[in-house]
């Protein structure tokens, strides 16, 4: 007959899947860290000793930060008109939003290499207009690693805060603006705290990515701009220190975890109803 | 007929500001991959496809294109093969089963991708001695699962079992039931954690980077590469059919669920 617990069976498959290719090497990783003879957290005091190491988490955490500042305000903007789109029109705002977002993270940060370049477009630009005499160098700047990943970022956010914008009935800025509030007072006291959670999870998304992300400073930060993500391949592949490797590796997943944490319980204070 | 509330004109010119800067860098690409010179430039000089022609030439390319789709497919059906059953069992079960494991599947996401892709090179194809390829299976799985788990989830959180136990009790064998009846309805939120899954994992640099090794790499990783030595049109032409599965794929998802389906 039937099986007493058929609903474990079939969740096994991929609780183990997990369990076995994630949890098992994630742990060991982590174990890697602690257990040097030489102390329990020697290779955590050896990162924030070193000088060099916490420049590069500051400036991973300063580039995540700004990046995240930036796109919630390109992006709440942005969102909120298109939300107040007629039909049509949102549909190919949305579409808009969405191909850049499914363009992979290679592709878009090439876009800016090929823009932000010595011999690049916005130098040609700047070159013709005669704003420059001489070709500026743009590369490998915290500016340029700022302005690729907001770039790369905006889209999700946009596409987060559509989402909640959409949730917002319509009755009840109807409802604000009858009862005599000018379209400002209605947007922060109705539209501003009701999209909250949204931009929450888009704040987020955008900072637990941009903190973890490889490709965008590694194409327009290279050397001179080393994130925790672009260091923790150069201790792994380049000098082999797998320790140190797994030291930047747990200090990137801790800091990720505490961030959602952290966020998802600043959500559920600001709105309990949601999440 | 509704009032809408109009938003500032600023705010519109703002935001119409923010789709040409989505845009223009797209465009550009396309541009500078039809450009008749040796070095990547906008606006073209002369128009050529000479460089799309130059993709199927490198050999790197050639073989990592065949190797990204190979893993993408394989990577993917992997993953909805143990995520449909899981995420059938966590709405069908719900009061069953302890609320924790609904959390194991968003564990992928939770850890940095580096942090995974690294992890796995360390403990799979160096501790266990796992081939390159299979590794990458693993990693690919591994990240497009919360997507595959999820989105079958949202499918199946409207789904009105009932009619599953309607058949059983009619003496239906439980998986027929489940074949016939379960999955046909949750059709369309298959295709699309098929579709993003497969996108996903196409477009990944940050699980491959640590997996991908001598003579096995993917698509963007051979791109990364390629790019850091050479400035030609060909990592442009290349770029832009990574764009053109995009657009693929974005009419996939179109003509199933609509592509709002992306902002719920």
């Amino acid at each position: 007959m039937t099986i007493r617990r058929p609903g474990w069976i079939l969740v096994l498959p991929a609780t183990l899947a997990v369990a076995l290719f994630l949890g098992i090497p994630v742990l060991d990783t982590f174990s890697t860290t602690v257990t040097d003879s030489t102390g329990l957290f020697s290779n955590y005091e050896k990162f924030f000793d070193s000088r060099f190491r916490r420049a590069v988490l500051w400036r991973t955490t300063e580039i995540a930060l700004i990046t995240t500042i930036a796109s919630l305000l390109i992006g709440f903007v942005t969102a909120y008109v298109v939300s107040r789109a007629p039909g049509r029109i949102k549909s190919i705002l949305i579409i808009a939003a969405v191909f850049p977002l499914l363009t992979g993270v290679v592709v878009r940060s090439f876009a800016w290499l090929v823009i932000l370049g010595k011999n690049g477009i916005l130098n040609d630009f700047l070159l013709a207009v005669g704003i420059v005499a001489e070709p500026l160098s743009m590369l490998y700047t915290e500016g340029a690693v700022i302005v690729a990943m907001v770039y790369l970022f905006v889209p999700l956010m946009i596409l987060t805060i559509v989402g909640v914008l959409e949730g917002i009935p319509e009755d009840l800025l109807q409802a604000s603006a009858s009862l005599g509030a000018t379209p400002v007072a209605t947007f922060w006291q109705v539209v501003f705290p009701l999209a909250m959670p949204g931009l929450i999870v888009g704040a987020v998304l955008v900072f637990t990515g941009s903190f973890t992300s490889y490709a965008t400073p590694q194409l327009l930060g290279g050397e001179q701009q080393m994130m925790m993500g672009t260091f923790l391949h150069q201790r792994a592949m380049v000098t082999f220190d797998w320790t140190g490797a797994s030291t930047i590796a747990v200090i990137m997943t801790v800091v990720t975890i505490l961030i959602v944490l952290a966020m998802g319980r600043l959500a559920r204070r600001l709105n309990p109803a949601a999440v | 007929m509704m009032m809408r509330t109009r938003p500032h004109p600023a705010l519109t010119a703002f935001a119409a500001l923010v789709f040409f800067f989505l845009m223009a860098p797209l465009v550009i690409i396309i541009g500078a991959s039809l450009s008749d010179t040796s070095f990547l430039t906008f606006p073209p000089q002369g128009l050529t496809l000479h460089w799309y022609e130059n993709i199927f030439e490198v050999s790197a390319f050639k073989r990592t294109m065949v190797t990204s789709a190979t893993l993408a497919l394989v990577g993917t059906s992997l993953s909805l093969l143990v995520g449909i059953p899981a995420a059938y069992a966590l709405n069908r079960y719900r009061v069953q089963l302890p609320s924790f494991l609904s959390t194991v599947f968003v564990l992928p996401i939770l850890v940095p991708e580096l942090v995974l892709g690294f992890s796995i090179m360390k403990s799979v194809t160096t501790g266990l001695d796992f081939p390159i390829f299979a590794s990458l299976v693993i990693g690919h799985a591994l990240l497009v699962l919360p997507y595959c788990v999820r989105v079958v989830s949202a499918s199946l959180s409207s789904f009105d079992f009932s009619i599953e136990e309607a058949a059983v009790s009619l003496g239906c064998p439980r998986w027929r039931a489940f074949f016939t009846i379960v999955l046909p309805n949750v059709r369309a939120g298959v295709i699309a954690a098929f579709i993003l899954a497969l996108i996903t994992s196409i477009n990944d640099v940050s699980i491959s980077l640590f997996l991908t090794g001598p003579g096995i790499s993917t698509l963007p990783i051979q791109l990364l590469a390629h790019m850091e030595q050479f400035f030609d049109p060909t990592i442009a032409s290349v770029s832009v059919l990574l764009m053109l599965v995009t657009v693929g794929v974005m009419a996939v998802v179109e003509l199933t669920l609509g592509l709002t389906f992306l902002t719920k």
